[in-house]
């Protein structure tokens, strides 16, 4: 390779990729390999290693996570990373030192077991025959993997590079500076660099701790923080020596001390994410002239690693006499909920982000992002990974640096799927919040927003329904739980409950285009009457899950769109991106403005019907119908609707309005013995009787409407998004089907009743893994209590052939077996299968 | 301006660099170059030509070779009695030495390393080996100082009289004690850390068996072997030939860098080379980017040729 | 026998040199800290030295607070005691610095002088090539810097010095004062052991005087950029000629 003089640099490009780091190489080759030409790839370091995380990474994979997207993608990065020859497999062995960690490691058997990966809970004593030079008195056991493996990252990221050169399709410049990202109205169209200019159609940053920087020249935000990961090397160490090659040993984490062990070579490398955060700024990076060793190897603060040495002596006091030859301050990126930030920016079109991304799944999201660019959506659902996932609020330094710091001790910590966030919380505030906090309400944290997940003002219906509330004992199933939550559960189906759905984002889309702008877009018919609503999926390109959501016809020209809170970022981002060219829809996030209120139950139109005077009877306004009126002379709009299961109505009001809303239902409620209910009915107990789907959860690009058991008895003659594809996933059947079960006996082992929270595996009754024809498992989509049936429910997808109603299978929680039993194939709901409570 | 310079000699034979110091301090004033020890007579001659007016050589039956102290005391009596109001010496170990000696028994600053004295009570010196300047105060009866070496060329055919005054001076026995005491030449055995040239291998080596004919190389050219970090992991070499941040630094006059990408681990290791040779199929390999001479090839193919070339020179 | 190594905190920075915006200084941004090289092979040298006669080796530095990691480091590799003198950061000229080491050494020396006093060549930032000097005068002791071999036998010190032909062999008494010159041994590094043991003791701290003398520095500036161009000497063996004759130039034929 020759490096390219100024003249040489091209002057028009399809895509610019900006990083030659492990994701900027991953996607060039792949990119490549799909077809793309004339791509670009600048560096302003030098190959192969230009100085960035990369650079310094441990290079080392434990494929087993709890989250089922990363599980994959890190999977998929293993077997590239082998098929490239430049992976040596390990094993790896978690070792825990508490009982807490054990259990933990018990609910990782059960994660490898969903995704299909084989590991075994091992003694001290296995864990020593493995590892000879720890002492196996300091840990009571280990979870060890066989298949943890060790990448040659620089060496792939130049074989990948050397694919799209032997395709002809790239010319690479490193030591070539990005001075501006060029964009003509809201579209990027060139690279400005210290060789000249490139037009482009795409830009892609995959820059990784430096991309809010680049990012920042185009006006987009790409929200991580430098971070520091500390690690030292020890040696030489005449053991390791002996083995003669890059890694001979099982890499070691000691999970307890947040800590790793991995052999290097004669050398042991000691990593720790104990320490204090310390965040960086992407401008404050050294230069690589600067640095001592290069960028994001910064100098150690050899103090907040002390108290890991101590550690690390203790597992493997080998060590002591070793010596310690180098150390750094590596960097690496941290985002505010630990995941990647890939896709399209929000703010300008064909601007592409790929980082905060770990070696481990570099390659795979290298395909990931290359499929996105290619076809427009990836194989494997990005759906946490999305950049267009975060609102403003989090794209702000502030709220990074907040989530980040408080991450960072947690990168090995046991986490809850159920925990919240301690910091930067309180952002969005409902109108009802004041109400909220006198009746107790317990804050769950929803697209920013404060929702109450339960309110202990409400503690004395446990005692009224004691009868039919099980008491969790395990601690880990009674965490971020409260059987207040079965208890309005219960009232709501016999009274009626108020309920604060202000985290929903609402959008307006208007003007003359707007009917086909909505047709395009939904799969289901939104050509209906004003004041009518829809439930409908909207999908991929490929007839996979984008979203599902509810679209009110208010006017002839205007339509509103009521999404999740935590969806409402990515949903915005695909509503916006689709707006005709002409000018012919307008788009508006009325988000901020608008209040919403939930009141269901038996109670609910009797106690609606003493703050209005609007006829809202079944008859004027039924189900999946909308009516403006007036409640206790607020101007509002009612919508007939539930998803909890029971009569009643969302009801949106100006956001400053929202609190005399919330006093006069709250009032008039008395009579009714109205109480408030919080997300742990309305989000997963409620939902889950009635099994209706949550996207993220039961609905996935990998999914399509027909699986999903949300695909309607005729489609549509408008053409829309995805359509194609539906229509022969109609004509193809389903693969899959989505399924309820109940869970049939709860009791483990040790004689309690246990409660799986979610991404459980779902096996055969004796205990075998199910995969369905497209290769994809099954496993617990939603776990949730169904107070009214009695029973513990689960949600989850079965090979078609095996959903049969009544039929045994099992669960696996904390490394032990369940049994369940299909109690529904198909979206019948378990509780009220005709609807009947809803459509009085 | 009455500037006194001394003149740095080995048993005779004057450091190159004390000319330089000479011709710089010609520009400051009237010259007067002081000599000293064993063979100054020989020293003093042609040093005219350089701007000594005067020369100074500094008698004493106890001076004999090289001694911090004893050129000090001598130095300081002649400067001390002719009323000299700079006196310098090149920025080398012997002078840096005798002018701190010299500023330590005058109780005066002593600025090392200058590179200029531009403006009167300022003086413009080396920090951090050169790699920055420093701007001091510097307004004394008496400055001491010396040049930076190679900060000035040294100039001849200045055509000063340089007439030779022999000053004989005081000396204590004690003077005697920091004496140069005996000289050895040293024939120790060559490690990697003390080698002048280290001929070093990387992943571009390709094999163990490559090694051996850097191993013929070495050997002929009086240097050792090293490696980079994944020669030792693909275990074709002993981990004690490592070369860089965790295993041996080296500082060699030359290092050849054979198939060496020059990841930033291994350049710390090396960096002090005085000269930089790197061999390697990659033009931009940082290796390549920041060796002083390269030879972009395959390395299997140039250092058969050099081993031919150095056997040809050598016959 | 026992051991003073006099060492010097300095940051560790990286091919380009930022300063502050005074230009009193270096911007410590981003950069670590050392013990001045010269004077992390004389703490080797020490302690090798104290191995070799059962001694002790006590550190000593005049600088910020935070030069105590540097102690520490030293501690870790080997020292048994270590002496801050600390000052508010800003830099001291070599007089003043003298003096003020001075003083410490006297109040270290309470039960008799140290057999060997180490400094190190040269700091690698200031470079004044003086105060070692200007200590061991102050000390009437015999000095002689640059030395890259040490022996001690008897009560006297064989201490070598490089020059370009030869060896240069001195023989001082005890107490004597040596300024240390790099690549005299290569410094170990700390073992977990040591480094765990390091942060255990006790760092004794006494205020200095601060007695200025001169130069007194005025502001720090950045040379003219001197870009390193690599000299492409060919693309195939036919370029071996040209690679022997750098050699020739570099003296090593």
């Amino acid at each position: 390779m020759i490096r390219l003089s100024d003249s040489e640099l091209p002057k028009q490009a399809s895509v610019v990729v900006i990083g030659a780091g492990i994701v900027g190489n991953c996607i060039v080759g792949h990119l490549a390999e799909m077809g793309w030409r004339d791509i670009v790839q600048l560096d302003k370091g030098p190959l192969p290693n230009p100085g960035g995380s990369t650079g310094h990474a441990s290079n080392f994979i434990f494929p087993v996570d709890h989250n089922k997207e990363m599980a994959m993608l890190t999977l998929d990065s293993q077997l590239q990373y082998e098929e490239m020859g430049v992976s040596t497999t390990s094993g790896g062995i978690e070792v825990a030192r508490t009982e807490e960690r054990m259990e933990e490691l018990r609910r990782r058997m059960t994660s490898s077991k969903a995704w299909g990966i084989e590991s075994h809970l091992v003694s001290p004593a296995e864990v020593k025959e493995l590892v000879p030079f720890i002492d196996e008195s300091v840990i009571i056991g280990g979870f060890y993997t066989p298949s943890v493996s060790v990448v040659d990252s620089l060496r792939a990221g130049t074989i990948m590079r050397e694919r799209a050169q032997a395709l002809d399709a790239i010319t690479i410049s490193p030591v070539t500076e990005v001075e501006d990202i060029i964009v003509e109205r809201g579209r990027v169209t060139g690279v400005l660099t210290d060789k000249g200019l490139i037009s482009a159609d795409h830009v892609l940053i995959a820059c990784g701790v430096w991309s809010p920087k680049l990012a920042a020249m185009a006006g987009a935000t790409i929200p991580l923080t430098p971070a520091v990961h500390q690690m030292i090397d020890v040696g030489p160490l005449e053991m390791l020596q002996a083995t003669n090659n890059e890694i001979g040993y099982p890499i070691v984490r000691d999970m307890d001390t947040f800590c790793y062990e991995r052999q290097t070579g004669g050398s042991m490398e000691v990593g720790s994410y104990a320490h204090r955060p310390i965040l960086h700024r992407p401008e404050s990076i050294p230069s690589i002239e600067e640095a001592r060793l290069s960028p994001t190897e910064l100098p150690l603060t050899q103090d907040d690693f002390d108290p890991q040495l101590e550690q690390a002596l203790e597992l493997m006091p080998f060590l002591g006499d070793a010596e310690m030859r180098y150390g750094i301050n590596g960097l690496l990126s941290l985002t505010p909920d630990g995941m990647p930030l890939l896709g399209e920016t929000v703010e300008v079109e064909n601007l592409w982000s790929a980082a905060a991304v770990w070696i481990k799944e570099g390659p795979g999201i290298g395909k990931l992002v290359a499929e996105w660019m290619t076809h427009g959506y990836p194989e494997i659902d990005p759906h946490s990974s999305d950049i267009a996932r975060f609102y403003d609020y989090a794209r702000t330094w502030h709220h990074v640096e907040a989530r980040t710091s408080e991450a960072f001790n947690k990168t090995y910590g046991i986490i809850h799927p159920r925990e919240q966030w301690d910091s930067d919380r309180n952002k969005r505030i409902s109108p009802f919040y004041v109400r909220e906090r006198e009746l107790g309400a317990v804050f769950f944290e929803a697209g920013g927003w404060e929702r109450p997940q339960w309110y202990e003002s409400n503690r004395d219906l446990v005692e009224t329904n004691a009868d039919r509330i099980p008491t969790r004992e395990h601690e880990w199933d009674a965490r971020w739980y409260s059987p207040i939550i079965n208890a309005e559960h219960l009232h709501l189906r016999e009274h009626v409950g108020m309920v604060d759905l202000s985290a929903f984002a609402i959008f307006d889309v208007t003007g003359p285009g707007v009917v086909d702008y909505i047709q395009h877009m939904a799969v289901n018919q939104c050509d209906v009457e004003v004041g009518r609503a829809v439930y409908t999926p909207i999908l991929t390109h490929d007839g996979g899950f984008r979203s599902d959501l509810t679209i009110m016809r208010l006017g002839e020209e205007h339509y509103r769109i009521v999404t999740g809170g935590g969806d409402g970022g990515r949903d915005s981002y695909w509503f916006k991106k689709n707006l005709p060219e002409d000018g012919s829809v307008n788009f508006e996030d009325k988000t901020s403005a608008i209040a919403t209120l939930g009141v269901w139950g038996p109670a609910a139109r009797a106690l609606m019907e003493s703050v209005t005077e609007d006829d809202i009877s079944n008859e004027a306004l039924p189900y999946g119908r909308t009516r403006e009126v007036t409640i206790g002379g607020i101007k509002a709009l009612m919508f007939r609707i539930s998803y909890v299961g029971d009569l009643g109505w969302e009801i949106y009001v100006p956001m400053e309005r929202g609190l005399q809303l919330w006093d006069t239902v709250w009032e008039a409620g008395q009579a009714h013995n109205v109480r408030p209910v919080g997300g742990g009915v309305y989000g997963n107990t409620g939902r889950i009787e009635k099994g209706y789907r949550l996207m993220g959860a039961e609905l996935e690009s990998e999914y399509t409407p027909v699986e999903a058991g949300l695909a309607r008895p005729r489609v549509k003659s408008a053409d829309f998004i995805g359509k194609e594809a539906y229509l022969k996933a109609r004509e193809e059947g389903p693969a899959a089907v989505l399924c309820t079960f109940t869970m049939e006996d709860q009791t483990s082992a040790a004689g309690i009743e246990r409660f799986p929270s979610g991404n459980e595996p779902i096996l055969t009754a004796g205990g075998e893994r199910i995969v369905d024809s497209k290769g994809r498992p099954s496993y617990v989509t939603t776990a949730g209590a169904g107070p009214s049936v009695g029973k513990y429910l689960l949600l989850g997808y079965l090979p078609s052939d095996l959903a049969v109603e009544g039929d045994d299978f099992s669960v696996m929680y904390m490394n032990e077996l369940y049994p369940i039993k299909v109690a529904v194939a198909g979206s019948t709901p378990l509780f009220d299968p005709d609807d009947s409570r809803m459509k009085l | 301006m009455s500037v006194f310079v001394l003149v740095e000699h080995d048993r005779g034979e004057v450091e190159p660099a004390s000319l330089e110091a000479l011709t710089f301090a010609r520009t400051r004033g009237d010259v007067t170059a002081v000599v000293v020890g064993e063979g100054a007579d020989q020293a003093a001659a042609g040093l005219g030509g350089y701007g000594a007016s005067h020369i100074t050589i500094a008698t004493n039956e106890l001076l004999a070779d090289y001694g911090p102290d004893a050129w000090a005391d001598a130095l300081a009596q002649v400067v001390g009695a002719a009323g000299a109001t700079e006196v310098l010496a090149a920025g080398t170990d012997r002078g840096n030495e005798v002018i701190a000696q010299l500023a330590a028994r005058l109780d005066l600053p002593m600025a090392a390393n200058v590179l200029e004295l531009a403006k009167p009570g300022e003086v413009l010196r080396l920090q951090w080996g050169g790699s920055l300047h420093e701007l001091a105060a510097f307004e004394e009866p008496m400055l001491l100082y010396t040049i930076s070496p190679h900060s000035i060329e040294a100039t001849g055919g200045a055509g000063a009289s340089g007439t030779v005054v022999e000053q004989p001076i005081e000396l204590d026995e004690s003077a005697t004690v920091t004496m140069i005491k005996d000289r050895v030449t040293t024939a120790e055995g060559i490690t990697l850390a003390t080698a002048p040239i280290v001929v070093s291998g990387g992943r571009g080596m390709g094999s163990a068996e490559a090694f051996d004919m850097l191993e013929e190389l070495a050997d002929l050219v009086g240097g050792k072997v090293g490696c980079s970090r994944v020669v030792t992991n693909n275990g074709w070499r002993n981990h004690r030939d490592q070369v860089g941040q965790t295993g041996t630094v080296v500082a060699p006059d030359v290092y050849l860098a054979c198939g060496i990408s020059g990841a930033i681990q291994h350049w710390v290791g090396m960096m002090n080379a005085k000269t930089v040779i790197a061999i390697n199929t990659d033009k931009d390999a940082p290796m390549v980017t920041k060796a002083d001479y390269a030879i972009v090839a395959d390395l299997h193919d140039v250092v058969p040729a050099l081993i031919e070339e150095v056997k040809r020179r050598r016959a | 026998m026992r051991i003073l190594v006099c060492i010097k905190r300095v940051p560790a920075p990286g091919a380009k040199i930022n300063l502050t915006g005074d230009a009193q200084a270096i911007d410590p941004t981003n950069l670590g800290f050392t013990i001045s090289p010269h004077e992390e092979c004389a703490v080797e040298e020490a302690v090798q030295q104290a191995e070799q006669h059962d001694g002790s080796v006590t550190v000593l530095t005049l600088g910020p607070a935070a030069a105590e990691e540097q102690l520490r480091s030293a501690l870790a590799v080997g020292a048994d005691a270590a002496f801050l003198m600390p000052t508010d950061g800003s830099a001291w000229d070599p007089m003043a610095t003298a003096r003020a080491l001075t003083a410490g050494i006297g109040e270290l020396e309470t039960d008799g002088p140290f057999d060997l006093i180490f400094f190190g060549n040269e700091s690698a930032d200031s470079g004044g090539y003086q105060v070692g000097i200007r200590v061991a005068r102050a000390l009437g002791r015999p000095m002689v810097n640059g030395i890259k071999g040490v022996a001690v036998s008897n009560g006297v010190v064989t201490a070598r010095r490089e020059t370009a032909t030869s060896n240069e062999v001195f023989e001082l008494p005890l107490p004597a004062v040596l300024g240390i010159k790099e690549g005299i041994n290569l410094p170990r590094y700390p073992t977990l052991k040591g480094r765990m043991a390091a942060k255990k003791k006790e760092v004794v701290s006494s205020i200095p005087e601060h007695r200025p003398g001169g130069p007194e520095l005025i502001r720090l500036l950045t040379p003219p950029q001197q870009t390193t161009t690599t000299v492409i000497l060919g693309t195939g063996p036919e370029a071996a000629p040209a690679l022997v004759d750098v050699l020739e130039e570099a003296g090593i034929l």
